[in-house]
C-alpha cells in the first residue's frame, strides 16, 4: 500500500506545487504507515528523481515514452499505477494539469475526490476529512471522502515543506495504455524571464491608481528588488495595461504568497476573492478609505509613484546589510 | 452541430457569506443568485458564438431543483435555444458530473462547454470527470476554441504558459478568460426566454462520493498597522522581523 503523487515533469524539471505535493503525501503516509510512491513522465533526469526522496518519495515512477501532458494518457497511467501500487489515497497538485487528471481519474476509478486541499487531511480508520477554499477563499469547507479509494488535489502554497536527506529508487513504469486523442501542437512560455504567478512567494501588484502602462516600471524595480512576481487587478488588464495572465481576482487567478503588495488597488471583493489567501498584505493607497486597507495587514496612506520607489530603496537598503 | 452548455446557480461576488444548520448549509436568505460568470460569459457566449458561425444548436443543462430556473432563463434569454434541468440537489462534482453523463451519453452533441470553475466551491472538476465519464478528451482553463469542421484548435493554461492543441470533436472544454465577452441580455431575448422549452429530467441513481461536514469563515483580520509613507524602512523592517516574510 502506497500514497501515490503525481509530480508534473514539465521541461524536465519537477515544479515548486509537485515538491509541496510530495511532502503532503509523506504526511498521510506517517499517517497511514505507507510510503509515497511519485508518477512521473517524460525527459527527467534520474539524478532530479532521486532527489525527490527530500520530500519524502520512497519510490519514483517514470514513463519517459510520454512526452506530452496529455490528459487521457496520464489517466490511463495513474490508473495503472494505483492498481500497481495498491494505492489508497492519490494526489496531485491544483494546477493546471492537476485540475485535469485529479477529476478525470477520480471518475475513472469511482474515488472521491476534494480538489484544492489546504491542510494534512484528519485520517480516522477509513474516514479522511480535509479542508478547502469554497466561495473564491471567502470561506472554508471541511469535507469527508466517502469513498475507499481518495483523490486530493493540494493548492499550491498551502503548506511549509521542510527536506530530509534521503534518496528515492528510481522505477521505469511502462504500462500498455490507450493513446489520447488529443495532440500539442505548440507551448509558449509566458514572460520567460518572470516568476510564474502562481507559484510566486512574493507578488508586487498594482491597479487602476498608477494612471496608465506607462508607469508600471516602479512595480517591476520593486519586484525585481524583491524577487517577486508581477500581478494586477480586473480593470487594468481589461484596459490591456497588462497581460490577462497578471489578473488576480475572483475571475483573474487565485494566488496565496507569503507577502502580497497591492499599490493603486481600492480592494473590491471580488479582487479579495483573489488574494485573500495571502499571508501577509501590505495596501498602499492614497484614499484612507480604500476597503483593501481592511483586509491588510499593513498599510501605507500615500502616492504610489512616492511609496513605491521609496520601498525599493529601503529594501535594498535592507538586502545589502543582509 | 449540437452544443450542451452545463449552466450552474451561484451567490452574487459581492454577496456577505453566511453559513445556517450548525454550519452545515449556505445561508441563502436574501441572496441574489446569478449563472456562475465562467459558464455565462465564456462557455455559453462562446457556444452561442460557434452555433452562429456554424449553424446548430445551444442546450443549456443544469443540476438542481426548480429555485434554478430563474437563472436557466437568464441563460435562454442570452440566446441558449432550450434548456435541460435535472430535478437533484447537487451535493458535490461527481454527482453533478454523472447526473450530466448518464444525460447526455445518448445525445451526440458535439461540444460541451463549462466555466472553468464555478465561484462558490472552486472545485473545477466537473469537466474533467465528465469527460472521462464519456471517454471525452478534456481541455481545462481554455482561452481560446476555434472549430474547422470537426477539427479543434484550442489555447488552454498551462505551468507558467499557454499550450495550443488540436483535436477532433466531440470534446469537453472547460472556459476561462478570453474565450468570449459577456453578452447582456435585451429586452426581445428576455421575451422570447419565457416560452423557450426547459425541460425537467428525473435523476439517475447516483451517489455523492464527498460531502461538506462543516463550513466556516475566515476569523476577522486585526486592524491594520499603518506605517508612515516617508519611513519604508520600518515597513521593511516589520515584513523581515514581524511578518517574517522577507
Amino acid at each position: 500500500m502506497s500514497v501515490l503523487v503525481f509530480a508534473d515533469a514539465r521541461g524536465g524539471q519537477i515544479a515548486k506545487a509537485a515538491h509541496e505535493a510530495i511532502y503532503y503525501g509523506k504526511q498521510i503516509a506517517d499517517k497511514t504507515s505507507s510510503t509515497v510512491t511519485v508518477l512521473t513522465y517524460g525527459d527527467v533526469s534520474n539524478e532530479k528523481l532521486e532527489k525527490l526522496g527530500r520530500y519524502g518519495a520512497a519510490k519514483v515512477l517514470i514513463n519517459k515514452n510520454i512526452t506530452e501532458d496529455n490528459d487521457q494518457t496520464l489517466t490511463a497511467l495513474a490508473a495503472e499505477a494505483v492498481t500497481a501500487e495498491g494505492a489508497k489515497v492519490i494526489v496531485f497538485s491544483f494546477d493546471p494539469i492537476g485540475k485535469v487528471l485529479a477529476p478525470r481519474l477520480s471518475a475513472k476509478i469511482g474515488a472521491g475526490l476534494v480538489a484544492g486541499a489546504t491542510s494534512i487531511p484528519e485520517i480516522d480508520g477509513d474516514t479522511m476529512t480535509v479542508s478547502k477554499n469554497v466561495f473564491s477563499g471567502k470561506a472554508f469547507a471541511k469535507y469527508r471522502i466517502n469513498t475507499d479509494v481518495k483523490i486530493l488535489s493540494l493548492l499550491p502554497n498551502s503548506i511549509q515543506v521542510s527536506e530530509a536527506d534521503a534518496n528515492a529508487g528510481v522505477e521505469e513504469f511502462t504500462p500498455s495504455i490507450p493513446e489520447g486523442r488529443l495532440k500539442v501542437k505548440e507551448v509558449r512560455t509566458l514572460g520567460g524571464e518572470g516568476i510564474p504567478l502562481p507559484e510566486a512567494e512574493l507578488v508586487v501588484s498594482a491597479g487602476r491608481g498608477l494612471k496608465g502602462p506607462e508607469n508600471w516600471k516602479i512595480v517591476e524595480e520593486l519586484a525585481e528588488t524583491l524577487g517577486a512576481a508581477t500581478a494586477c487587478s480586473r480593470p487594468v488588464s481589461d484596459m490591456d495595461w497588462r497581460p490577462h495572465h497578471e489578473h488576480v481576482g475572483q475571475t483573474g487567478i487565485a494566488i496565496r504568497p507569503n507577502l502580497y503588495i497591492a499599490a493603486g488597488i481600492s480592494g473590491a471583493i471580488q479582487h479579495l476573492a483573489g488574494v485573500n489567501g495571502s499571508k501577509t498584505i501590505v495596501v498602499v493607497n492614497t484614499d484612507p478609505e480604500a476597503p483593501f486597507f481592511k483586509a491588510a495587514d499593513y498599510g501605507v496612506v500615500g502616492d504610489a509613484f512616492e511609496v513605491l520607489p521609496r520601498l525599493n530603496e529601503a529594501v535594498k537598503n535592507f538586502k545589502a546589510a543582509n | 452541430m449540437k452544443i450542451l452548455v452545463g449552466i450552474s446557480k451561484a451567490p452574487d461576488t459581492t454577496t456577505k457569506i453566511s453559513f445556517t444548520d450548525g454550519n452545515t448549509k449556505f445561508n441563502e436568505d436574501k441572496v441574489q443568485f446569478i449563472v456562475n460568470p465562467y459558464d455565462e460569459w465564456y462557455a455559453l457566449v462562446r457556444g452561442l458564438e460557434l452555433k452562429e458561425k456554424n449553424g446548430g444548436t445551444v442546450t443549456t443543462i443544469t443540476v438542481g431543483g426548480a429555485d434554478h430556473d430563474p437563472i436557466i432563463r437568464k441563460a435562454l434569454a442570452i440566446g441558449a435555444d432550450d434548456a435541460v434541468r435535472i430535478n437533484t440537489e447537487a451535493t458535490d462534482g461527481y454527482l453533478v458530473a454523472k447526473q450530466i453523463a448518464d444525460y447526455a451519453k445518448d445525445q451526440g452533441y458535439d461540444l460541451i462547454l463549462l466555466g472553468k470553475e464555478t465561484i462558490n466551491y472552486n472545485g473545477a472538476q466537473v469537466g474533467g470527470m465528465l469527460a472521462e465519464m464519456l471517454e471525452l478528451p478534456y481541455v481545462s482553463i481554455a482561452s481560446k476554441l476555434e472549430l474547422e469542421g470537426t477539427k479543434a484548435t484550442l489555447e488552454r493554461d498551462a505551468q507558467g504558459g499557454i499550450e495550443v492543441l488540436e483535436g477532433e470533436l466531440p470534446m469537453v472544454v472547460s472556459c476561462a478568460k478570453g474565450m468570449a465577452e459577456q453578452r447582456i441580455p435585451n429586452m426581445r431575448g428576455i421575451m422570447a426566454a419565457r416560452s423557450k422549452p426547459l425541460n425537467v429530467v428525473e435523476p439517475s441513481e447516483t451517489v455523492a462520493l464527498t460531502e461538506v461536514v462543516e463550513y466556516s469563515l475566515p476569523s476577522e483580520k486585526g486592524d491594520v498597522k499603518l506605517i508612515d509613507p516617508e519611513n519604508m524602512d520600518e515597513l521593511v523592517r516589520l515584513l523581515h522581523n514581524e511578518a517574517k516574510v522577507i
